[in-house]
């Protein structure tokens, strides 16, 4: 079985998790910026976290083989804080670097009038750069914000084709379903989704444009839930290429709008000394 | 290489000639849009310009640094990169380290600097076959840095890697 999990912060997790995963099944991921679970102060510190997202992770990934791109934007969070709003300014030239595979994670946090003025700036750059956007939706006042967040993409003029709406549950998959998106599940321990819930929407609105992730972070969370989903699949009568669909094909076909998905290089761990190395040197 | 790949490629180097700040929109997609050996190309048509070159290293990510070293030594810049290679000494990424001791930092790197380097290399397992004028630089200091660290791994029962043993 191979996992692809759209959707997962592998700065905030440890070596034992990437060995975990692949073992799971796990062969790709894409890291979207978020926040550091404490506010950012200046914008230096997002530009280090950009590199690291383009250097360090990436390569700490190929250790375990595990391919790894990223998604990057300012956060819905951070969206607020005047502090932070020069980032815009430095995206440009960040999203033209190769495992820059879409805009995100961007969206309404508090549905604030910043926040949709950043949310819209990065849509138009998501536009010109001919990237795909993944957009976070509020754990707050969730419908109306993913109702909201589907007006601002609409206006935007974006095709729907492009754009996967995140964090979805049973409120919010319908308005998605009709509009064109993409819908991603983030599945949870105690929040969010579970994988039976999961399995139930999966059974109501079929596999198509369907992305479950992780979504694992600092908080509690677990990088293996993809897998769980796939044995709950199985388990419910789905067969295996629904599972690989879900779990593989719709974010490789996702992402892939972006030109830029390299799948094909890193699935295995590196035999040459480059794919052992990861020593206090 | 294909026709559109040939022809993105003429066009970036004629652009870089004519506005050395080109080469920060053009060098990141360099290789998707022209492909193998673009990014070197758009170096040489900097013709030397250091002050491009850092800033375009500085803001690259880690296969755009990795070309970038990989041609240092091509691109006339005598000592004015070394700042580069010692960056990529301090970073934990052995395509870096590995490429921070080609023939650019065997040419200018100081004796302590290079030694620490091919020590590094020691122990993140890239083999010294990859130093750039290991021969030549090779020195008393870095005999006994290497057989100390031997002694250290012999006493913690680990096995002392062959080009380090053929080195003490």
């Amino acid at each position: 079985m191979r996992i692809f999990d759209p959707h997962i912060h592998m700065t905030s997790r440890t070596t034992d998790d990437y060995e975990r995963m692949h073992a799971a099944g796990v062969r790709a991921v894409v890291e979207p910026a978020f926040w550091l679970g404490q506010p950012r102060t200046n914008v230096g510190s997002f530009l280090d976290y950009f590199d690291a997202l383009l250097g360090w992770e990436p390569y700490r990934a190929a250790q375990h083989g595990i391919r790894h791109h990223c998604a990057l934007a300012l956060n819905p969070k951070e969206a607020n804080d005047p502090r932070c709003a020069a980032v815009l300014a430095e995206l440009p030239r960040y999203l033209l670097k190769n495992s820059v595979v879409a805009v995100g994670e961007v969206g309404y946090d508090s549905m604030t009038a910043e926040e949709e003025r950043v949310f819209e700036a990065q849509l138009t750059l998501a536009q010109e750069h001919e990237l795909p956007v993944l957009v976070h939706t509020p754990h707050r006042d969730k419908a109306a914000g993913t109702r909201r967040t589907l007006d601002v993409v609409r206006v935007a003029g974006i095709p729907p084709g492009r754009v996967l709406i995140d964090h979805l549950n049973e409120m919010t998959v319908g308005m998605v379903a009709e509009s064109g998106c993409w819908m991603g599940f983030s599945i949870y321990p105690h929040t969010k989704m579970d994988p039976d819930r999961m399995v139930a929407l999966l059974k109501e609105y079929g596999t198509d444009r369907m992305l479950v992730n992780s979504a694992a972070d600092w908080g509690r969370s677990d990088p293996l839930k993809t897998r769980q989903v796939a044995d709950a699949m199985l388990a419910a009568g789905f067969g295996e290429d629904d599972v690989d669909q879900v779990l593989w094909r719709n974010p490789v076909a996702f992402y892939g709008q972006s030109g830029r998905l390299d799948i094909d290089t890193g699935s295995e761990t590196g035999a040459d000394y480059a794919g052992n190395t990861i020593k206090r040197g | 290489m294909n026709e559109p790949a040939q022809e993105w490629r003429a066009s970036a180097v004629r652009q870089v000639e004519a506005d050395p700040q080109a080469i920060h929109r053009l060098f990141p997609q360099a290789e998707r849009r022209g492909g193998p050996g673009a990014r070197r190309a758009l170096l040489g048509a900097l013709r030397g310009d250091h002050a491009v070159i850092r800033s375009l290293y500085e803001g690259g990510d880690s296969g755009e640094r990795l070309a970038i070293l990989t041609v240092l030594h091509e691109l006339g810049l005598e000592d004015a990169a070394v700042a580069l290679v010692e960056d990529a000494l301090r970073t934990n990424d052995a395509r870096l380290v590995a490429a921070a001791l080609g023939p650019y930092g065997s040419a200018w790197l100081d004796d302590h600097a290079f030694r620490q380097g091919v020590l590094k290399c020691v122990f993140m397992s890239i083999p010294l076959a990859a130093v750039a004028g290991l021969d030549r630089r090779f020195d008393a200091e870095l005999a006994r840095m290497l057989s100390d660290y031997a002694a250290e791994l012999r006493a913690a029962g680990r096995p002392v890697p062959r080009d380090v043993l053929e080195r003490i």
